[in-house]
């Protein structure tokens, strides 16, 4: 584990995190979700936890931005919050 | 102060960030009002517990918890000769040291907690849809005045 690798990473993740929940357009939320998700698949691979690492980017990264925007594209897309 | 603060911070860098995003996650399924801003709050907050878990497993100057190739073959040869009565002069040398490799325990755990996330967050979407389908609104407050609303008029 690279240390200063670790706390960009890191850092990028708590951005990414509260910029995700304050945004209001839900499709850029969820996209920024998908980005989320792929920081910390980097994280994991650094951390040695390589099998974590593959499953989040193929279900974290993939699946879970797909089924947020195919929800976003059969409801709305604006948000109050 | 400045060892305190790398010995509690730095070097935990990871449990403090763990942390942070939980209450994040935690905040967002309490306080946001649209029901999606409150799944992806609940993939936050199961996110944070993994990266709480897997960097328990972390040791310093550690490799991915695979073995090589040739230390097994080593491993083989080793047992051959301890089977015919020769003294195994240099197997600690040739022994895999635990050390040398991260804990894969934590690995496989939360490997299984990723699934069950995705699934979880699969099914709240569908039952996302089919509120929307019903009130026609993915916002709580409107979801509840319609609830009531139907219930006064019935």
């Amino acid at each position: 584990m690279i240390w200063q690798f670790d706390i960009i990473i890191l850092i990028f993740l708590v951005i990414t995190a509260v910029i995700s929940l304050r945004v209001k357009d839900l499709l850029a939320a969820s996209m920024v979700f998908g980005t989320y998700s792929f920081l910390i698949c980097l994280l994991w691979a650094g951390m040695g936890a390589v099998d974590v690492a593959f499953t989040e980017a193929t279900v974290g990264a993939g699946i879970s931005a797909v089924i947020l925007i195919a929800t976003v594209y059969n409801t709305r897309r604006d948000s109050s919050d | 102060m400045g060892e305190t603060f790398k010995a509690n911070v730095i070097d935990h860098f990871n449990f403090w960030v763990a942390v942070v995003l939980m209450m994040i996650g935690l905040y967002a399924m309490i306080t946001k009002n649209n029901l999606i801003k409150k799944l992806i709050g609940m993939s936050i907050f199961q996110t944070a517990i993994i990266l709480f878990y897997v960097s328990a497993g972390v040791k310093d100057g550690a490799t991915i918890p695979i073995l090589e190739h040739h230390a097994a073959e080593t491993e083989q040869v080793e047992a051959g000769e301890h089977v015919e009565g020769h003294p195994v002069a240099n197997h600690e040398a040739h022994a895999i040291n635990p050390d040398d490799y991260s804990n894969p325990l934590p690995h496989v755990l939360m490997l299984t907690a990723i699934v069950v996330g995705v699934a979880t967050l699969g099914v709240a979407l569908a039952v996302t849809q089919v509120i929307y389908k019903n009130y026609g609104t993915l916002e709580e407050d409107e979801i509840l005045a319609k609830i009531k609303a139907a219930e006064n008029d019935g």
